[in-house]
């Protein structure tokens, strides 16, 4: 279901910058959680999470500065290290296609959110702290790289079946 | 702006809590619209096969209509607790009525992922305390008056 809602204000941009960051957070310490627990060495899928891992920690800075600009706090990395690290027991994958599926969710995940974020800031004649091109231009570019990073992840799901 | 899943959700609620269909009075005053709004909103959930209205008797959700609100209460049920437990947000209902249209259930799963929802959400949604039952949070009227 896509967005129906625009971004009306700095409070309502900030926090769902903030949920950004919380996904990217959550996207870096899964994939690095997952290349630590393989059940078998695979030299492919762990350059895979790493790079997916980096990218992640790219993108989360990127929000910041756009978040710093807002006025508004990020959420510190090991909040969220945490959080992951307490509930991974049970959310973990067993296999190599459930961690390939999984990365696939975050990559997934976070294209989905930078895609209705850009639909409802488009929607919006609101005027925010930041400049709306600079931001627009920003979220278009993570976009992009989650684009490619969805399919990058599917042609190794497929090249394994 | 209230959007179909807000609509879904209260109309839901309401049937849950009366038992038999929801008054159209009621649906509005839950989502704080005129009866005119509500009347037109529950006109295109009735033509999207989600609800069927009945004169005099009110709007009831069809099976589909079922689904898609449990759901979008669902994902209201993310948002609030991850609000209240990661952001520590303390305007929390309102946060998440502004934010329940703009994520999408699918970024709702991924941050479900690391706070403790419990098994039997969305049921133990409570409408009066507008938020999750096992959640340890103020009611409305104190919230209100804080």
């Amino acid at each position: 279901m896509s967005l129906k809602q625009r971004v009306e204000s700095d409070q309502q941009l900030a926090r769902l910058l903030q949920i950004g960051i919380v996904l990217e957070e959550v996207a870096e310490a899964r994939a690095n959680n997952h290349r630590e627990s393989l059940p078998e060495p695979d030299a492919e899928l762990e350059s895979l999470l790493a790079e997916a891992a980096e990218q992640s920690a790219a993108h989360r800075d990127q929000l910041e500065t756009l978040i710093a600009g807002l006025a508004a706090d990020s959420i510190p990395f090991d909040e969220i290290d945490a959080l992951v690290e307490a509930s991974y027991g049970q959310t973990k994958p067993e296999d190599f296609d459930g961690v390939l599926y999984d990365q696939l969710c975050n990559e997934e995940t976070a294209y989905k959110f930078y895609d209705d974020l850009i639909e409802a800031i488009d929607a919006s004649e609101a005027t925010f702290s930041v400049d709306r091109e600079h931001l627009l231009s920003v979220l278009r570019e993570l976009r992009e790289t989650e684009h490619d990073a969805v399919e990058t992840v599917t042609s190794v799901m497929e090249e394994r079946e | 702006m209230n959007t179909a899943d807000q609509y879904l959700k209260a109309i839901y609620l309401i049937q849950q809590e009366d038992n038999s269909p929801a008054a159209t009075g009621r649906v509005a005053e839950m989502l704080d619209v005129s009866p005119a709004s509500a009347n037109e909103m529950i006109g295109k959930l009735e033509s999207r096969g989600l609800a069927e209205h009945e004169k005099y008797k009110g709007v009831s959700l069809t099976d589909d209509g079922i689904v898609q609100a449990r759901d979008a209460l669902q994902t209201y049920c993310i948002i609030e607790r991850f609000l209240i437990n990661v952001l520590d947000v303390e305007e929390f209902r309102a946060e998440a009525r502004e934010l329940e249209s703009v994520i999408d259930g699918t970024v709702a799963e991924r941050l479900d992922t690391i706070i403790d929802r419990k098994s039997e959400c969305p049921d133990c949604f409570d409408p009066e305390l507008d938020a999750c039952g096992c959640l340890d949070v103020e009611p409305l009227e104190e919230a209100a008056a804080d």
